[in-house]
C-alpha cells in the first residue's frame, strides 16, 4: 500500500505515523491494532471509514476528518445564535440539521417569562455546551467556565475539523492569540469563533490570526510561526 | 474484433483522458469535479442538514437525496433549465447507485444533499456525475465503506468498447451501438447501477462486467489521487 | 447560521469608520479572474471570479419566430437559477426573489445599453430570426453575484460565434461561422452594484456583507467617449438612499465601471 506520508510538527508527538486515506482504504493489517474513530476492522485489516488524515498511535488506528460539517457531540461546547424564543427557553442555531434548546433555567438570574429576551434577544451569540442529543434535539446548558451570553465583539466561523488546532494543545493557541491582541475569544467545536476587546483593530488581528491557522491544512511548526507573525504585526 | 476501429482513435477498453479535483465549491461540505474527455461534472455535497417538511424526515437514518441536471449549455440544443424526467430519473438511480456505501444509521432525521451538475455534455454524463458525487461524499468526511466508480460501457455493432463518446453513441452500423452505465462499489463485485439503452446479445454481458471491472479500477486510482492531493491544498 | 447582532453592529461600526473585516478598503474589489471555455456546446461561454464567489456563463443562439411587434429584430433572452450547488442558503423549489432579481438585472444591464444589434439577427423578416440566450449560473455564492454574471455574460457574448445553418434551416451547432453575434463594439455594459450599511456605502460584498447590508442599488453602465452611460439601475431593500449617497453613487460608479473594464479589456 503505498501512502504518502505528510510530516505534522507543533502540538504532535514525533512517534505518530500520519498520512491520507480514502473511505475503504486498508491503513494497516494485523490483529494487533486497535480500530478507533473513521476507522473499522474488516477481517486482518483496519480499514478507513472516512476520507481524512491516518494516525498510528502505538497500535491505536484512527481518521482524523479534515473537512466536512460538524457532527454534534455530547460535551461539545459550541457556539450559537438565538434563532427564537419559546415559553421555557431558547432556541439557539447552533449549525446542525437540528435546533438547539436552552431552557429558561440557565439564566444566571431569576427572569420574568414574558421577559426573556431581557436576557438573550433573537440574534443573540451565546457559548454553550450540549448535553445531550435526543430525538427531540439537542439540549444545551451553561454548566462550566466562561460559558453563556457573548456580549459585543464578532462572530465568524471556521472548518470545524480545525478548531482543535485553534484550541492547541492545553489551549496554547488560544492563550497566544489573547495575549497578543489583548482580546477575549471564544471558539466552538462547530467552528464558530467569537473575539471580545474595547480595540477594533485587536479583534482584526485576532481574527486573521485564527483564518490564517485554519486556512492551511497542514503547517510545519504552527506555534512558532504565529509567535513570530505576532512579532512583526504588533 | 480487435481491428474495430473508434472514431477517436481510442482502444476498447481504453477511457477518455480523465480529470478530478476536490474542493471546487468551497461553500459546500464536500465537492469534486470529474471529466471524461469533454463530459465535465461538478459535484456539491451538503449536510448532514436539516430536512424539512418534518413528515419527511426518517427518524432510523439520514436521507440521502440527489439533485442531478446539465446546464442549459452544457449541450448543443439548449436544454431547458430546470429538472426533466430525465434529469430527475437519473437523480434517483445516482442515489441508488451511491447509497450502499454511506453509513447513513449516524445521522438519523437529517438529510444529506448531493448536487450534481454537468458543465459540458459529451455521453456519459450519469456516470461522471457519479464519480464526482462519492468523491464529494468522501470529501464531507461523511462515514462511508468506500467509493463508488462508474463507467459506461457500451457496443459499437457487436464490438465492446468503454467510455462511449457522442458521436459513438450516434453509430448505426450493424447491431448499432448499446449503451451499457454501470456503477460499483471499488474493489467490490458489487453493482449499483445498471442501466442499458441499445441492442445486446446476453453472452456479451460476462464480458461487458469484466471491461467495467478493469476500467472502473483506473477510475478509483484517479478518484483516490485527487482526494489525496486535495488534503494538502 | 444568520448575521448575528454582535456581527451586524461590529460590521457597521468598522464599515462607517472606511474598513472591512477582510482588510480591503470601502470601494476595492477582490481579486477577479476571467477565464473562458466552460462548455464547448455554448456558442461562447466564460467564468468570473471575484474572490470566492464565482459565477459561469453561456450563450446559446437558437432560430425561432421573432415577436409580432418586432418582426425584423432578433431576440435576446437571458436566464438564470441559484443552482442550489452554489450555496447552503438555495434550495430546490419555486425561486426566491434572488433568484428571480438576478436574471432580471442581468437581461437590463444588457437589453438596455443595446449592445447586441438585433436589428442584423433577422433571418427572413417577420418569419425568422435568431433569439440570442444568455444563461448565467453561480457555482460558488460569496456575495455580488449581478456584477459577477454580467461581466462573465459579456465577456461571453464578446466571444461566441454564429452556428451555422443547416440546408433544411435548422442550426448547426457543430459548425460554427468564424461571424462573431453582432455587438455594437464600442458598448461594454457592465453593473456596479453599491452597497449600504449604516451610512457607508460599499462595493463587491462578501456573502456576510450582503447578507448585514441595509439595501443595494444596482446600475448598468457603458462608456460612451469618455462619459458613462447607466442604462438601468434598481434600488432592492427597504432602506432609502439620501440624495448625497446617490449623487457620490453617480460619480462612484463611473470610477468602478472602468476597473472592471480593464480586467476585461486584459482576456478579450
Amino acid at each position: 500500500m503505498a501512502v504518502k506520508k505528510i510530516s505534522v510538527q507543533g502540538s504532535e508527538e514525533p512517534q505518530k505515523k500520519r498520512y491520507i486515506v480514502v473511505p475503504g482504504e486498508v491503513i494497516v493489517s494485523g490483529e494487533d491494532y486497535l480500530p478507533s474513530d473513521g476507522t473499522r476492522r474488516q477481517g486482518a485489516d483496519i480499514v478507513a471509514a472516512k476520507y481524512g488524515l491516518a494516525e498510528e498511535a502505538g497500535m491505536v488506528i484512527r481518521v482524523i476528518p479534515l473537512t466536512g460539517a460538524f457532527v454534534p457531540r455530547r460535551g461539545n461546547q459550541v457556539i450559537g445564535r438565538v434563532s427564537n424564543i419559546t415559553m421555557n427557553g431558547w432556541v439557539i442555531d447552533i449549525d446542525w440539521a437540528s435546533n438547539a434548546f436552552l431552557p429558561i433555567d440557565e439564566s444566571p438570574h431569576f427572569i420574568n417569562k414574558n421577559e426573556m429576551d431581557q436576557f438573550l434577544a433573537i440574534g443573540d451569540l451565546m457559548l454553550g455546551k450540549i448535553e445531550g442529543i435526543t430525538a427531540r434535539g439537542i439540549d444545551l446548558s451553561f454548566d462550566g467556565p466562561g460559558l453563556g451570553k457573548l456580549e459585543g465583539g464578532f462572530s465568524f466561523k471556521v472548518s470545524p475539523n480545525r478548531v482543535p488546532r485553534v484550541i492547541g494543545r492545553e489551549g496554547s493557541m488560544i492563550n497566544l492569540i489573547k495575549d497578543n491582541t489583548k482580546c477575549d475569544v471564544a471558539v466552538g467545536q462547530n467552528g464558530w469563533c467569537w473575539v471580545y476587546s474595547e480595540d477594533m483593530e485587536g479583534m482584526l488581528k485576532a481574527r486573521k490570526a485564527i483564518e490564517m491557522i485554519t486556512e492551511k491544512p497542514f503547517v510545519e511548526g504552527l506555534t512558532e510561526k504565529m509567535e513570530s507573525w505576532f512579532q512583526e504585526n504588533k | 474484433m480487435a481491428s474495430f476501429k473508434r472514431s477517436d482513435g481510442r482502444k476498447v477498453n481504453e477511457l477518455r483522458p480523465m480529470t478530478a479535483k476536490v474542493g471546487v465549491v468551497p461553500n459546500a461540505d464536500g465537492s469534486a469535479l470529474f471529466a471524461f474527455g469533454d463530459t465535465i461534472a461538478i459535484a456539491a455535497v451538503y449536510g448532514p442538514r436539516l430536512l424539512h417538511p418534518q413528515h419527511m424526515q426518517d427518524p432510523k437514518q439520514a436521507t440521502l437525496r440527489v439533485n442531478y441536471d446539465l446546464l442549459s449549455f452544457s449541450v448543443y440544443d439548449r436544454k431547458k433549465p430546470g429538472p426533466s424526467r430525465r434529469s430527475q430519473e437519473i437523480s434517483k438511480m445516482t442515489e441508488y447507485a451511491l447509497s450502499p456505501v454511506l453509513d447513513l444509521k449516524e445521522f438519523p432525521s437529517t438529510v444529506i444533499d448531493v448536487q450534481i451538475y454537468i458543465l459540458q455534455a459529451d455521453a456519459g454524463t450519469r456516470t461522471a456525475g457519479i464519480n464526482a458525487a462519492s468523491m464529494a461524499l468522501a470529501h464531507a468526511g461523511l462515514p462511508m465503506k468506500n467509493l463508488v466508480c462508474s463507467v459506461a460501457i457500451g457496443k459499437q455493432d457487436t464490438t465492446v468498447v468503454a467510455d462511449l463518446t457522442k458521436e459513438e453513441e450516434d453509430f448505426h452500423e450493424g447491431e448499432g451501438a448499446t449503451d451499457f452505465p454501470l456503477a460499483k462499489i471499488a474493489n467490490s463485485d458489487q453493482f449499483t447501477l445498471v442501466q442499458l439503452d441499445g441492442n445486446i446479445a446476453t453472452e456479451l454481458v460476462a464480458e461487458v462486467l469484466e471491461m467495467a471491472n478493469e476500467t472502473c479500477a483506473e477510475v478509483y486510482e484517479v478518484q483516490k489521487k485527487a482526494l489525496k492531493a486535495g488534503a494538502t491544498q | 447560521m444568520d448575521i448575528s447582532k454582535n456581527t451586524f453592529e461590529a460590521m457597521k461600526t468598522l464599515v462607517e469608520q472606511g474598513k472591512r473585516f477582510d482588510g480591503r478598503a470601502l470601494t476595492e474589489y477582490r481579486a477577479v479572474e476571467i477565464s473562458y471555455d466552460v462548455s464547448k456546446a455554448a456558442e461562447g461561454s466564460a467564468r468570473v471570479r471575484m474572490g470566492k464567489t464565482e459565477v459561469i456563463a453561456g450563450v446559446k443562439l437558437t432560430l425561432d419566430k421573432p415577436y409580432p411587434d418586432s418582426p425584423e429584430k432578433g431576440n435576446l433572452l437571458v436566464s438564470g437559477d441559484l443552482l442550489p450547488l452554489a450555496s447552503p442558503r438555495y434550495e430546490v423549489g419555486p425561486p426566491k426573489f434572488d433568484a428571480i432579481e438576478l436574471p432580471r438585472l442581468v437581461d437590463r444591464v444588457i437589453r438596455e445599453s443595446h449592445v447586441i444589434e438585433l436589428d442584423k439577427l433577422v433571418v427572413k423578416a417577420g418569419e425568422k430570426v435568431w433569439t440570442v440566450i444568455i444563461d448565467v449560473y453561480p457555482l460558488n455564492d460569496d456575495g455580488n453575484l449581478v456584477d459577477a454574471a454580467v461581466l462573465a455574460a459579456i465577456a461571453a457574448l464578446k466571444q461566441a460565434k454564429m452556428p451555422g445553418v443547416t440546408e433544411a434551416g435548422f442550426p448547426d451547432y457543430k459548425h460554427r461561422t468564424k461571424q462573431a453575434v453582432p455587438l455594437a463594439k464600442e458598448l461594454v455594459p457592465l453593473s456596479v452594484t453599491l452597497f449600504k450599511l449604516g451610512n457607508a456605502l460599499f462595493i463587491d460584498p462578501t456573502r456576510e456583507e450582503a447578507e448585514a447590508a441595509e439595501v443595494k442599488c444596482n446600475f448598468g453602465l457603458t462608456k460612451q467617449g469618455k462619459k458613462h452611460m447607466i442604462h438601468s439601475a434598481q434600488k432592492t431593500g427597504a432602506k432609502p438612499f439620501t440624495q448625497k449617497e446617490l449623487e457620490t453613487a453617480a460619480i462612484l460608479i463611473g470610477e468602478k465601471y472602468d476597473e472592471l473594464y480593464d480586467k476585461l479589456k486584459k482576456v478579450l
